[in-house]
């Protein structure tokens, strides 16, 4: 059944009639990114002002593939579990070369995580539970729909905002303005800043079609299927996605030289779908022709306004690392101007915002780069390096690793960061939390519940951890008056080992190691991770 | 002959490396490059007998 879109309600916001009181945090775009960019700044007390052009979610499914990181990060918004219910849950994905299947990976082959490698489930769903959960912080997140920034200006200490609504324009003022307004951000063209990269020119068709039988044919585990050359769609590539509702998502390269008007009609699109399904019936539920480019900012912090997710940063599709990027910049970002806010930190912590989720997009964009390379070949020489892997990787397993329909999303590393102390231990800092299951007094857990949100110190083996202000603390395997837990199945002391203690950041982070609990150490890593050094 | 994967972690950035040495070069240009390539990675190999192996896997595959 086609989805719903029911358009959420105006309402003539206060700044129409007098002046509205600066608001400490304004966030411009209300996509799954600034949506869950004020969840978390509520869940840490901070209010929003959530503006957005539009009154509707997501049209399309858009964006579909939601990762592990992901889905841990909106564990701790109080959206995962709800995702994971409805979601399509997947981590094998297999390529085909013509009708032949020649590799096949498995994206999480050990088990003891809360969540698995990728979900499926479409962009307007991840807005709804979004919305939903914004809602239950009345006095925190006041969401405006039909609310359209047309002008702001940085005043150095505050951004003023010129607002556009169906009953006229208001000023609003800001102390922060966080730009969450998409890949084609109006507030970065405003702004005139170098948005540079490389575009490419090969044009792409989304369809999603809704059917009971799956064009997965009896083999209808959920999976990610990827064909180069197949014999549906001579010479070129496409992609198979499974997601909730019976939809399937399907991808299919058209190469440079089409219209993508001409392509995206009906006329053209049913019979390249029956080519794939064959005569099971099936109803276009939604498609798009695009083209791509990997760009981003050079810096995502400018003064008072800083740019999270696809308007600091655009990939390719093909390694689902836009929108899983995205959410990484806000859990990135959400503590630290918490902190700045409530004068715990020095704004200078803002600005390593900036350090370490450029560097993510870039290894993103390096990761989504190579994959379109490979898939797109962009001369004849290129193209014959291709098929020959491809004809390779038939019999030798090397040729088989060089095959790249996209690297899939993972979350990158701050090692070697300012806000990180250097040391040595199974997850080295910098490194995000690897999951795993606890048992404590209340019953079975996980060890992303216990300690994202918060600095947590975390003991793995018999050893008493220091009290230390601003710093939660559990044992595992371990006995203290602090929280406690087992290392379920052994999984957590497999991952951590049984003699380090880990200074885990509220996003997860690892940002120092310790082998003995020396409060002096602990409380100058801690000082560091907070900025005081900047 | 079954060949096993070598390069590990790197293999994405050497087939970029590899497609960027032919970055604008014309077809007989690349073919050119691509048989300096293979003597000299044939002579970093240094083993007769290999090479007769790794050749015939190649001629194999095609």
């Amino acid at each position: 059944m086609a989805y719903d879109y029911a358009p959420y309600p105006y309402i003539a916001p206060p700044g129409l009639s007098g002046p509205e009181p600066r608001h400490p945090v304004v966030i411009v775009g209300a996509g799954p990114i600034g949506l869950a960019m004020a969840v978390d700044l509520a869940q840490q007390g901070v209010k929003s002002l959530v503006l957005d052009d539009n009154n509707v979610v997501s049209v399309g499914s858009r964006a579909i593939c939601w990762s592990k990181r992901t889905l841990e990060i909106f564990d701790r918004l109080g959206v995962g579990e709800r995702m994971l219910e409805k979601g399509v849950t997947w981590k094998v994905g297999r390529q085909f070369h013509g009708k032949d299947e020649i590799y096949s990976f498995d994206l999480l082959p050990e088990p003891g995580h809360k969540y698995p490698a990728f979900i499926n489930l479409q962009q307007y769903y991840v807005e709804q539970y979004l919305v939903e959960r914004a809602q239950e912080f009345p006095d925190l997140i006041d969401l405006r729909f039909l609310n359209k920034v047309i002008d702001h200006t940085d005043r150095g200490d505050h951004v003023e905002l010129t607002v556009e609504t169906p009953d006229g324009t208001y000023t609003l003022e800001a102390e922060w303005y966080i730009a969450c307004d998409g890949a084609g951000s109006a507030t970065r063209q405003r702004m005139n800043l170098a948005f540079d990269g490389q575009t490419f020119e090969e044009h792409f068709l989304i369809v999603d079609v809704e059917m009971e039988t799956s064009p997965f044919g009896d083999h209808d585990t959920p999976e990610r299927w990827f064909w180069f050359a197949p014999l549906f769609h001579p010479g070129q590539s496409a992609l198979l996605h499974k997601q909730p509702d019976n939809i399937y998502r399907i991808d299919l390269q058209l190469g440079p030289d089409t219209d993508p008007k001409e392509e995206a009609t009906e006329e053209k699109v049913i019979p390249r779908i029956k080519q794939i399904v064959g005569d099971a019936p099936f109803r276009l539920d939604w498609m798009s022709v695009y083209k791509f480019r990997c760009a981003k900012l050079d810096r995502f912090v400018h003064g008072r306004v800083l740019f999270v997710g696809d308007s600091a940063h655009v990939v390719s599709p093909f390694g689902a690392r836009g929108g899983n990027g995205g959410v990484q910049d806000l859990d990135n970002l959400g503590w630290k101007l918490a902190a700045v806010l409530r004068g715990d930190a020095p704004p200078a912590l803002i600005e390593t915002y900036s350090e370490e989720r450029t560097h993510g997009s870039a290894e993103n964009i390096l990761n989504s780069s190579r994959a379109t390379n490979f898939m797109t070949p962009k001369s004849p020489i290129e193209a014959l390096f291709r098929d020959e892997v491809l004809t390779l990787a038939g019999r030798h397993p090397f040729a088989r690793r060089l095959i790249n329909s996209g690297r899939l999303s993972l979350p990158c590393s701050l090692e070697g960061m300012t806000l990180q102390t250097a040391g040595d231990a199974p997850v080295p800092p910098g490194a995000v939390i690897t999951d795993a299951p606890l048992t404590g007094a209340n019953g079975d857990t996980w060890l992303i519940r216990e300690v994202q949100g918060q600095f947590t110190l975390v003991g793995f083996g018999d050893m008493a951890l220091p009290q230390i202000d601003g710093i939660a603390r559990i044992g595992i395997n371990s006995r203290g008056d602090y929280p406690c837990f087992d290392a379920t199945d052994g999984h957590a002391i497999r991952r951590y080992g049984n003699a380090h203690i880990y200074l885990f950041r509220p996003d997860g982070h690892v940002c120092a190691v310790f082998t003995t609990p020396e409060v002096a150490a602990i409380t100058a890593a801690m000082k560091n991770a907070m900025g005081a050094a900047l | 002959m079954i060949l096993d994967d070598k390069l590990g972690q790197d293999t994405d950035a050497f087939y970029n490396a590899l497609m960027d040495l032919h970055e604008g070069l014309s077809e007989a240009q690349s073919h050119a490059l691509n048989a300096r390539l293979v003597l000299i990675l044939s002579n970093e190999i240094g083993d007769l007998e290999k090479l007769k192996l790794l050749m015939q896997a190649a001629a194999d595959a095609g």
